[in-house]
């Protein structure tokens, strides 16, 4: 292991067995390993590990590629198999990492920062009312779960889009109820559910611009969403931060919103 | 599409390559890959720019997360990986044992060590492969190195650690 006072650490050890360093620091970092053998070894031992790797792996990229991987044939599958299901969507998920600062909002890496998209905008909003409301005991809804039909057409008229509220009792989910919010672009509806244990999770919903996007999942130290858009609405679906638990929420909902009826996972 | 299809197709052989290392099962590998360009080429309107490449190893990456996931639910006792000392002799022991070293690692250290080394992925692109800060990429390399480490040198793996 490294000293404390070294002036290489460790991380800049295996950066510098992958060629992550600048050029300066790597010729620094060379010349402190022949000065200290110990380490010295610990990288010839790492770059023993990658020869073997490649050594074994690396030859299959020169094997011709078999017949089935002929773009004619694979187009071919992706009609037959047809639809956008929830399984193709989720393993194309683009998954944002975000670090969460001070232990307070959420920030965004860097360029993302600087230019708030449509996801970033609607899924802080989404998170925010989440995490609002869901400590709510008394007053989490403005309309109970009980009073669905009423609000399908009152959230309905004022987003100007024909919503449909999943039911979610297939997953052991309870609608609590809904409410209407303000979001990035107009009215936003926010409806609640609540599971066995008491564990809640929101769905956030609004017109969108683009006709419809990647799923994406956002994912801070206690709270995540996932998000997409579909048929010119927007969906965050918000929840405690296990990713498993969530996505299985998500593409519940993704199959009852859809519209096209065409969706298979 | 021609574009979009050519560009995907260039980097069969090294999705190949990648899924063998990651399944260690040549069947499973090509399957997983056969998956993968399929929900490319059919997601081509979901792309949302970037490097295709970095795209088409997300993809893979998840698709295997999902089979082994799948896989432990339905064997909640799968047998414990191989975790003999290594062969001492032997043409192919050397080749051998990298792949049973590679064996016990947990998923998302196989998977930043095998993006690095035998992909060439910058710390960034495996960032955005796996979906998770570049800090956590060094740590999960780190960690797979000292237990690749520790598995060569013949001793008692070290206790897997959840993260």
């Amino acid at each position: 292991m490294i000293d404390r006072d070294s002036p290489v650490t460790e991380e800049e050890l295996h950066a510098f067995v992958d060629g992550e360093l600048p050029a300066d620091r790597q010729e620094a970092v060379a010349a402190w390993l022949s000065a200290h053998p110990e380490q010295a070894a610990l990288v010839a031992a790492w770059r023993a590990q990658a020869e073997s790797i490649r050594a074994r792996y690396g030859a299959v990229a020169q094997e011709p590629v078999p017949d089935r991987f002929t773009l004619d044939r694979l187009m071919r599958q992706g009609r037959a198999s047809g639809g956008r299901s929830w399984a193709a969507l989720a393993a194309a998920a683009a998954v944002v990492a975000f670090l969460v600062g001070g232990g307070t909002g959420w920030v965004a890496r860097g360029a993302t920062a600087a230019a708030p998209n449509g996801f970033d905008a609607f899924t802080a909003d989404a998170l925010d009312a989440y995490k609002l409301y869901v400590v709510e005991v008394r007053h989490p809804v403005e309309v109970p779960g009980s009073e669905r039909p009423h609000m399908t057409q009152w959230l309905s008229k004022r987003l100007g889009a024909e919503l449909r509220i999943p039911d979610l009792q297939s997953i052991g989910l309870k609608l609590v109820g809904g409410r209407l919010l303000p979001g990035p672009t107009g009215a936003a509806a926010f409806y609640m559910y609540e599971g066995p244990s008491g564990e809640r999770f929101t769905i956030y919903c609004a017109k969108a611009v683009s006709p419809e996007t990647a799923l994406r999942f956002k994912e801070g130290q206690r709270v995540a969403a996932f998000y997409w858009v579909d048929d010119k609405v927007a969906y965050a679906v918000s929840g405690p931060a296990d990713r498993d638990q969530l996505e299985k929420v998500a593409k519940t909902v993704y199959e009852q919103v859809d519209r096209s009826g065409a969706k298979r996972s | 599409m021609a574009t979009f299809g050519k560009q995907v197709e260039t980097t069969i052989p090294a999705l190949r390559r990648y899924a063998r290392a990651l399944t260690r099962d040549s069947d499973i590998a090509d399957d997983l890959v056969q998956d993968t360009l399929v929900r490319a080429l059919r997601s081509e309107h979901l792309f949302h720019g970037g490097e295709i490449r970095s795209w088409l190893y997300t993809i893979l990456t998840n698709l295997n997360r999902n089979r082994l996931r799948s896989l432990s639910r339905r064997a909640l006792h799968s047998p414990l990986e191989d975790n003999d000392a290594p062969d001492l002799a032997g043409p192919e022991a050397g080749s051998r044992d990298i792949e049973r070293a590679l064996a016990t690692l947990v998923e998302d250290q196989r998977n930043a060590l095998l993006l690095v080394v035998l992909e060439g992925l910058s710390y960034r692109e495996v960032a955005e492969v796996q979906g998770v800060p570049i800090g956590t990429v060094m740590s999960r390399l780190a960690r797979a190195r000292v237990q690749i480490k520790s598995f060569l040198d013949g001793e008692r793996p070290a206790l897997r650690r959840v993260k």
